[in-house]
């Protein structure tokens, strides 16, 4: 009764080709544009997005190419913010011993999970994967010394090869412009590479490509590692900028919101996930002004997305372009 | 550890899957029909305990407050049901899991935005709000016998509806294999509409049961709404026999566990270790036994269209 | 039979009460063409599923080129050279015609985990995939989304990628089926001109094709193989008539 998933192009086709640019430009020119314009709340929303964004497009990679609906993503974004905390609690404090741990302790989790997680299919993948999120939230939630459920609060962000350069507001939200890049490029690699196609195709046929040769378990595995090691990353990023980590960082609700900002940007593009990402947090930032309860609101908005506008942002951009084209 | 703490806990662990049934009853059928995976089937259970204190505001009456709620869930499950889901049958499962979240969303915070955030209670009908003498010394609330018996009841009758009626044969047949039913000329419209009707009001009647007991507040369907997936899921997708075995398993499994847990850890590892490590075993002893059937059985146990 | 490609010993296969393959026994020469004949519901795709992989026997062995893949995996068998095509079109419907057969060229080449450089452009992949579209008879609408494909130009995309595997053996599962007579032609003339490449399976209905192009026939009546020789053997056998061609020869 469920309809396949469409398939995913390698890369964006027609007028969209420049979309990419136009984002990366536009989030260059934050800082530039920020003393005009409010200053260095509008660079620390900046950096919270883009942070936000790297967690989405290696989700985009799982849900959008794969069709891994993984209902427990915001735990590896909680692990590589657990790396940073728990290894400032020991005293240390420089990110090029934290990043690296970070990326380890998520790609691992992702690797000794996903082993389980990709033995099943369809609802009971979603199931595991969101079982496996409740434990890392639960694990967190216990560590007593760490915070436990209030979550911990670090002294500082860390040292860049002893230098206090992400302290810096401007220079961290470079770093974390360049970690979205670096992101953004090597995805968009990854996903039309030989690696890439074998995931495209056993999106759509899976029984297929095994009967081509394809040990589809051993690809699928492969990118969901893959996406929580850039999820790790983007808790590294996560617990620098706020300076706090929290359980919260890994609730099931947080995994919820990641795929409604994949979802709201277009699946499968990659560039939806970073505009779904901005669309969700600058939603979130501008309507929480007007009510706490802004998710009455937004709620049914999902439904209505869901109904009447399946290709998220990037979908309705492309059928107005077309629209006006023929106009 | 003693033997009367032992069958308390026993008692509170079959309330517990008592209730998980109620939820999960509908659910898997819910799945196993129509193919759809309905997240805001929690605050349809959260739905059904404001709705009772609300008429028992305005009736000052157990019952008819029980009545009343019953009534507006399965109006509103049906409402839902005729203005979002049945568009939704025929897309894939990420549209199902997105338009419920957000149904979440807006149930969640409506009721906050209605009731108010604060926790509020649903006094239990005088007849059952004492605690009764099960034997020496064992002493246990009598309106959680009463839980236990109507889940029980529930249950028999479920499985009398299911493998006994006519409307029940359609139910398994679809279970097993909708699209069949359909081309046999069956309206699988009305069909689904009662499934649905029927799972939402289970749902809404295990929330006002519950609500004498525990607060009602915003989010109180999150965590039934997971333990309810875990029990579809290890009970095998569209069987109601799987969905009692597996919720009466998960809520012993829950409450012995984190009742025991530091003890029986304690054996393992020092009083002190265990104490930190127990409650997180705990919380967790249910997810690891999920991965644990679907590692052996990726399908659950008793899935309606076999394995 | 000591140089059968295909060899399946005592296969056993049912589905609670129901033996679909009943102590099957069959063999399959380097470069013949094998026609598998038989009523519907004598189980005739069960056993190119358990061959492939995708159901696994009750009991009994399956040998493939002297190594017994009974256990092996479906995709480890296609490595070893076993390829098939699906009874119904099974093919990758968002991707072009092209890139469907430059994934069978891919799989074959090996270093599939090569996460940088693009696929779609790889001459090394295109060129043996265009080849195989032109001996099939599709290299004019290689770019075309294969979803979008005529029902006769989805088969034989099918047997593309099947030939773009370089198989030892072809399993092909009825790939007339739904085929109107002009593509039945076509289909026919491009598998005559394929045999003696390697060793083909073909399941079919059609017994026009079947004689015409089987070098051998084998008739599996309720999971057994009733009679099994040369097309003039099979079509005289009086228990073959009697059980099965009596009335598909009218």
């Amino acid at each position: 009764m469920a309809v396949l998933l469409a398939a995913s192009p390698a890369r964006p086709r027609g007028r969209l080709r420049a979309l990419p640019a136009c984002i990366f430009l536009a989030f260059a020119l934050i800082p530039v544009v920020a003393p005009f314009v409010g200053g260095g709340y509008l660079v620390s929303l900046g950096s919270r997005v883009m942070i936000f964004a790297i967690a989405a497009v290696a989700l985009d990679l799982l849900v959008g190419y794969g069709a891994l609906i993984s209902f427990g993503h915001a735990a590896f974004i909680g692990i590589g913010a657990y790396a940073v905390g728990i290894l400032s609690v020991y005293g240390i404090t420089d990110a090029l011993v934290s990043l690296p741990v970070a990326l380890a302790v998520s790609a691992a989790y992702a690797f000794l999970t996903g082993v389980v997680c990709l033995r099943t299919s369809g609802v009971y993948f979603i199931m595991i994967t969101l079982a496996f999120g409740q434990m890392a939230f639960f694990t967190a939630s216990s560590l007593a010394p760490f915070g436990g459920d209030d979550g911990l609060t670090i002294a500082a962000r860390n040292t860049l090869a002893g230098l206090p350069l992400l302290r810096n507001e401007r220079a961290f939200y470079y770093l974390v412009f360049a970690c979205l890049l670096g992101t953004y490029l090597f995805c968009r690699a990854l996903v039309g590479s030989r690696f890439g196609r074998v995931v495209r195709g056993a999106k759509e046929n899976p029984v297929r490509m095994a009967t081509i040769g394809f040990d589809v378990y051993r690809f699928q595995l492969a990118t969901y590692v893959i996406a929580g090691a850039l999820a790790g990353l983007s808790g590294f990023l996560l617990a620098n900028a706020t300076e706090f980590v929290s359980p919260a960082y890994m609730s099931w609700q947080r995994s919820g919101e990641l795929i409604v900002m994949v979802l709201l940007g277009g699946l499968g593009s990659l560039d939806g996930a970073i505009i779904g990402a901005a669309a969700y947090l600058l939603t979130e930032e501008w309507l929480s002004r007007v009510t706490e309860d802004w998710k009455v609101i937004f709620g049914p908005v999902l439904v209505l997305v869901v109904l009447f506008a399946r290709g998220g942002l990037i979908g309705l951009t492309r059928d107005l372009a077309r629209r006006l084209a023929r106009a | 550890m003693s033997t009367t703490l032992l069958a308390v806990q026993i008692l509170n662990g079959l309330q517990l899957g008592v209730l998980l049934f109620l939820v999960a009853a509908g659910l898997t059928l819910v799945f196993g029909v129509m193919d759809f995976i309905n997240l805001a089937h929690g605050v349809q259970y959260m739905l059904g305990a404001y709705l009772a204190v609300a008429f028992y505001a305005l009736t000052g009456s157990f019952l008819s407050a029980l009545v009343l709620a019953l009534a507006a869930a399965l109006a509103f499950g049906l409402v839902l049901e005729f203005a979002v889901f049945r568009h939704l049958y025929d897309r894939d499962h990420l549209d199902h899991v997105i338009a419920t979240f957000g149904i979440i969303l807006f149930l969640n915070h409506g009721v906050k935005l209605v009731w108010g955030a604060a926790p509020l209670s649903l006094p239990m009908p005088e007849l059952f709000s004492g605690s009764v003498r099960l034997a020496e010394g064992l002493v246990y609330p009598v309106w959680r016998l009463v839980i236990i018996a109507a889940g029980l009841a529930i249950a028999a009758l479920l499985y009398l509806l299911v493998a006994h009626t006519r409307i029940g044969m359609l139910v398994r047949a679809g279970a097993t294999n909708a699209a069949m039913v359909s081309a046999l000329g069956v309206n699988i419209r009305r069909l689904f509409m009662i499934v649905f009707g029927f799972g939402t009001m289970l749902a809404g009647f295990a929330g006002i049961m519950i609500a004498p007991i525990l607060s009602v507040e915003p989010g109180m369907g999150d965590t039934v709404l997971i333990l309810a997936f875990v029990v579809i899921v290890i009970g095998g997708i569209g069987s109601i026999r799987g969905a009692f075995l597996a919720a009466l398993l998960i809520g012993l499994v829950d409450t012995l566990g984190r009742s025991f847990s530091v003890d029986i850890l304690r054996f393992v590892m020092g009083p002190s270790p265990a104490r930190t490590v127990g409650p997180a075993i705990a919380s967790m002893l249910i997810y690891l036994l999920m991965a644990l059937v679907l590692y052996i059985r990726p399908t659950g146990l008793f899935p309606a269209k076999g394995r | 039979m000591p140089d059968a490609v295909l060899h399946l010993e005592k296969l056993r296969k049912s589905f609670g009460a129901l033996v679909v393959t009943d102590e099957l026994t069959f063999d399959v020469m380097p470069r013949e063409l094998h026609a598998v004949i038989g009523p519907n519901g004598a189980g005739k795709t069960t056993l190119i599923n358990q061959i492939s992989g995708l159901v696994a026997p009750d009991s009994g062995t399956i040998q493939f080129a002297g190594r017994d893949i009974t256990a092996l995996p479906t995709h480890a068998r296609a490595e070893l050279g076993l390829a098939r095509s699906f009874q119904v079109s099974s093919i990758l419907p968002g991707f072009s015609a092209l890139e469907n057969v430059a994934l069978a060229v891919q799989s074959r080449a090996g270093s599939s985990f090569r996460v940088l450089g693009r696929a779609a452009a790889e001459a090394a992949l295109n060129d043996p995939a265009m080849a195989a579209l032109a001996d099939v008879g599709l290299a004019e609408r290689a770019h075309i989304p294969a979803g979008e494909l005529a029902h006769g130009e989805k088969r034989a995309l099918e047997l593309a990628i099947a030939l773009a595997m370089q198989p030892k053996v072809l399993l092909l599962d009825e790939p007339m089926a739904g085929t109107g007579r002009e593509e039945t032609a076509r289909l026919v003339e491009l598998l005559r001109r394929l045999k003696g490449r390697f060793a083909v399976v073909l399941v079919e209905h059609d017994m026009t094709a079947v004689f015409a192009l089987a070098d051998r026939i084998s008739v599996l009546i309720y999971g057994r193989i009733l009679a099994s020789g040369t097309p003039a053997g099979v079509r005289a056998d009086p228990r073959v008539v009697a059980a099965y061609l009596g009335d598909e020869m009218e």
